[in-house]
């Protein structure tokens, strides 16, 4: 069983592989949308501070740290998907390996994340954004993003295991939403109503966004953040991947 | 034993209050078909579950192709091939590639797992639309492509759960003819189903499950016999005289369909059923529109075993 373990995790990371080339356009659309949201964020909402300077320069690592909080929902729909469909109880009744399923999960998600932060920064760079820390620093900011979207995909696929029904996806959407915005991402905690500042600085995400932007060496950025941003996530993951695995072997209950 | 593929004893499983399995039996001899037949909610489903080591029972000693379902599910699994109620496919993928992935995850290769795919395509028909991707594929084409990735390593023993709701009648009949290509192959299937005609087309044997046991066992035949030999049914012009014709004709037992002005009954000696009835009713001048003798159908049994013929007679 566990010789497979590899093999058949590649081969359902290769399903969603298969899948992206199946419908380029989704992909494309999954990619392209944070991009929109930057745009949006910069050029309309952000007003008059535009997308030059200060303001893009706090917004661009926002941004990044919120679109790893909703590759959750990514997560969530593709799992039920599988689950309403009964293709999850195919594989259960095959001679798999025990974890490949949502090894296979993870790996795809993991990759189409960071596609999104390669976009993501690019189309920042063209707009005139620039890292101003090391090669290091800019890497370990990656490792923190990626860190907090893996923390994500477990919260994803547990909430996809109690949900069973893509339908539910809607109701954890409503929550994600307001969740990722009550965040530093698109503003500072300064600027709101003194309760909400402190709701935003306690969100894991703000923790995640603040540390990057120290590493990026954005001017102004506060710095200290890099513990928080690395205890939060695995505290999640402690938490959350436990009741994810334990929740799938609970499917034959 | 050698010759059972499957073994179940005492199997119970619970779902919060309600017993799904409830002391179920069931022996399936190598080779042939059998049929589940119950009524939704009678343990079906959570049956072919336990069996395909989806589920765990509560209690019970199962075992197939001699493996035990708990203990030894990893064994099972080598041997099984599930079909469950609905297409379990990637419905973005072609059918090619969905018979690839589940080839590849019963580790046959990368190589083996193609030439396996294109074998089985061919077999159902489907050769032609294996680049499609599944979601443009019809009922009964995804039908036999889901059956198709139940038979990837030609398994012992292969479940089918309703194998055909949902179809039309042409996608059932495909089902159907594909099933009975299997048998031959020396397959044991084990087939649930709410729909009687389909346990008399395809099954050697059928079980009659409800409220989670098993409440007959039989062939098609043995179990027609049981409910009784021939029936008469007598179909009136006017529904309005349902009750007086049941009160006057010499007949016990009898059911009634007020929407098909019918009503039914067991015989033992036909001819004297038949002239007793026909006089009766001319006597009477009850107007009938048809009197046939028949032998009774499944679904006759499958109420009476289930109780439900009591319902009828009440209601009418």
């Amino acid at each position: 069983m566990t010789a497979y373990a590899l093999t058949d995790s590649w081969t359902m990371t290769r399903r969603e592989l298969a899948r992206w080339a199946r419908q380029p356009v989704q992909l494309v659309v999954n990619l392209i949308f944070p991009v929109m949201l930057l745009l949006m964020f910069g050029y309309l909402i952000g007003g008059g501070r535009g997308v030059n300077g200060e303001y893009r320069d706090y917004l661009i690592p926002g941004m990044l740290a919120l679109t790893m909080a909703f590759g959750l929902e990514g997560t969530m729909i593709a799992v039920t998907r599988d689950l309403d469909k009964g293709v999850i109880d195919r594989f259960r009744s095959m001679p798999m390996a025990d974890g490949a399923v949502l090894v296979g999960r993870s790996a795809a998600d993991m990759l189409q994340s960071a596609m999104a932060l390669v976009v993501l920064i690019g189309v920042g760079a063209a707009l005139g954004w620039r890292v101003h820390g090391g090669p290091v620093a800019f890497l370990g900011a990656v490792g923190l993003l990626l860190l907090f979207r893996f923390a994500m995909l477990w919260i994803g696929i547990y909430l996809a295991l109690v949900a069973g029904k893509p339908e539910m996806v809607q109701a954890v959407q409503i929550l994600v939403w307001p969740i990722g915005f009550l965040s530093n991402a698109l503003a500072l905690p300064d600027t709101m109503p003194g309760w909400l500042g402190t709701v935003v600085e306690w969100n894991p995400m703000s923790h995640t966004a603040t540390a990057v932007r120290d590493l990026f060496g954005t001017p102004g950025a506060e710095s200290g953040h890099v513990g928080a941003a690395l205890v939060w996530p695995l505290a999640l993951l402690a938490v959350f991947f436990p009741l994810a695995v334990r929740r799938f072997g609970r499917l034959s209950r | 034993m050698a010759d059972t593929a499957i073994t179940v004893d005492g199997a119970e499983k619970r779902y919060g209050g309600k017993k799904a399995l409830d002391g179920l039996d069931l022996r399936v001899a190598r080779g042939t078909v059998h049929g589940v037949l119950g009524p939704n909610g009678a343990g079906k489903t959570t049956l072919v579950r336990v069996l395909s080591t989806l589920l765990r029972p509560d209690a019970g000693r199962i075992e197939v192709s001699g493996h035990d379902v708990v203990r030894e599910a990893y064994a099972v699994r080598l041997r099984i091939g599930l079909l469950g109620q609905h297409a379990a496919l990637d419905e973005e993928l072609g059918g090619r590639q969905n018979l690839e992935l589940f080839g590849r995850l019963h580790h046959l290769g990368a190589r083996r797992a193609r030439a396996r795919a294109d074998e089985l395509l061919e077999r159902f028909d489907l050769a032609d639309t294996g680049r499609k991707a599944v979601r443009q594929y019809s009922g009964g084409m995804r039908r036999r492509l889901d059956l198709a990735a139940s038979l990837i390593t030609e398994p012992e023993v292969l479940f089918l759960d309703e194998p055909t709701t949902g179809l039309d009648p042409r996608g059932r009949a495909e089902v159907w003819d594909s099933v009975r290509s299997l048998v031959g192959g020396g397959t044991t299937v084990l087939l649930t189903t709410q729909y009687l005609e389909e346990a008399d087309q395809l099954a050697d044997r059928i079980s009659v499950v409800d409220a989670g046991r098993v409440i007959a066992e039989g062939t098609a035949d043995e179990l027609k016999a049981e409910t009784g030999g021939d029936r008469i049914d007598v179909v009136l012009r006017e529904a309005g005289q349902l009750g007086a014709a049941v009160a006057l004709l010499p007949l016990t037992g009898v059911t009634v369909d007020t929407d098909r002005r019918l009503l039914s009954a067991p015989v033992t000696d036909r001819m004297e059923a038949l002239s007793g009835v026909v006089r009766a009713l001319q006597e009477a001048g009850i107007e009938a529109e048809d009197v046939a003798l028949r032998r009774p159908t499944l679904d006759e049994v499958f109420l009476h075993l289930t109780g439900d013929d009591r319902r009828v007679k009440e209601a009418a």
